[in-house]
């Protein structure tokens, strides 16, 4: 039952129809969440227009830390049940995660200058994502420099420690001073931000989103493809 | 009204460098990708037209590779 639903899901993560869907669904996002974030949406009444960084910021920093995470579960997958699929999956979702972490920090950077006073602050939350971004790099870096069966160990091992960290970023606010100030959108409770953010907020989220998947999926089939490229060599 | 949207009240550099930073980034990821796809693409379409009918058989077997070689034709 398990070996039939991985190959389908292999056959839907093949399919080129399955990534032009995505990739149309990608530009009218996108399309939309520009739109009503450099245009439609209000400034803020502190921050002034200096606020529109947050629609690329925080959905690349949600979107790098979903991925770790997901990297994180797949890669114990990997120690305990030995699936090369999620190897695979693993290893193809780590660079558009590596690039949502770098385009978090970067953007962070950007929008603390002018409202902050500074490029760079050691704060928890910034430096908390700095080690998770450390973390991608080594994640990364095992595939280059180790022989196949040890990159899948060692980066297994990388990506489980490095999940410690995905909860202290998520808590640095409520657990230290920190110049970020407290989460605003709560899947629990009500929101503080208004709806007028909220919107492009979650259209660029969701763009962003869009976007890693396609990036996963390209992967997922150069990653396929080099298997089977082995393969044929046997025949 | 397009000038305001650049100037964007004094933080116009801040908010179009974060914009521009962001998809730079993903224009160079997707072309990087992009590459690593179409080279393994070519890679493997040109390793399966030289089996023989027998190897090719053989290779059929694995429905992965039957997928593979019909989305040879519909790269992105």
């Amino acid at each position: 039952m398990l070996a039939l639903i991985t190959e389908k899901s292999k056959k839907i993560l093949i399919s080129s129809k399955f990534r032009n869907l995505i990739s149309i669904l990608f530009i009218i996002f996108l399309s939309l969440g520009l739109f009503e974030a450099l245009v439609i949406s209000p400034k803020d009444y502190l921050q002034s227009d200096s606020v529109r960084i947050m629609y690329v910021h925080v959905p690349s920093a949600w979107i790098s830390l979903g991925i770790f995470s997901i990297i994180a579960f797949l890669s114990l997958g990997v120690l305990v049940f030995k699936n090369k699929n999620f190897v695979l999956i693993s290893k193809s979702l780590a660079p558009s995660g590596f690039i949502f972490n770098l385009i978090a920090l970067v953007t962070g950077s950007i929008w603390g200058k002018p409202t902050w006073g500074t490029w760079w602050a050691w704060d928890p939350r910034i430096t908390s994502m700095l080690v998770l971004f450390l973390f991608y790099f080594s994640y990364l870096l095992s595939w280059k420099i180790f022989e196949k069966n040890k990159a899948i160990t060692i980066s297994s091992y990388i990506s489980i420690i490095g999940a410690i960290n995905v909860p202290i970023i998520k808590f640095s606010v409520d657990w230290w001073a920190t110049l970020h100030q407290p989460s605003s959108i709560n899947v629990l409770s009500e929101s503080t931000i208004h709806s007028s953010m909220l919107i492009p907020l979650f259209l660029m989220t969701a763009a962003f989103a869009l976007f890693s998947v396609l990036i996963f999926l390209m992967k997922y089939n150069v990653e396929l493809i080099k298997v089977k490229n082995k393969g044929l060599n046997r025949i | 009204m397009i000038l305001n949207l650049l100037i964007m009240s004094g933080y116009g550099v801040y908010v179009w460098s974060a914009f521009l930073f962001t998809l730079f980034n993903f224009l160079i990821l997707y072309k990087i990708t992009s590459r690593q796809f179409n080279k393994e693409h070519a890679k493997f379409s040109k390793k399966y037209k030289s089996l023989n009918s027998d190897q090719i058989i053989l290779a059929d077997k694995q429905s992965t590779n039957r997928t593979l070689v019909r989305t040879v034709a519909h790269k992105i």
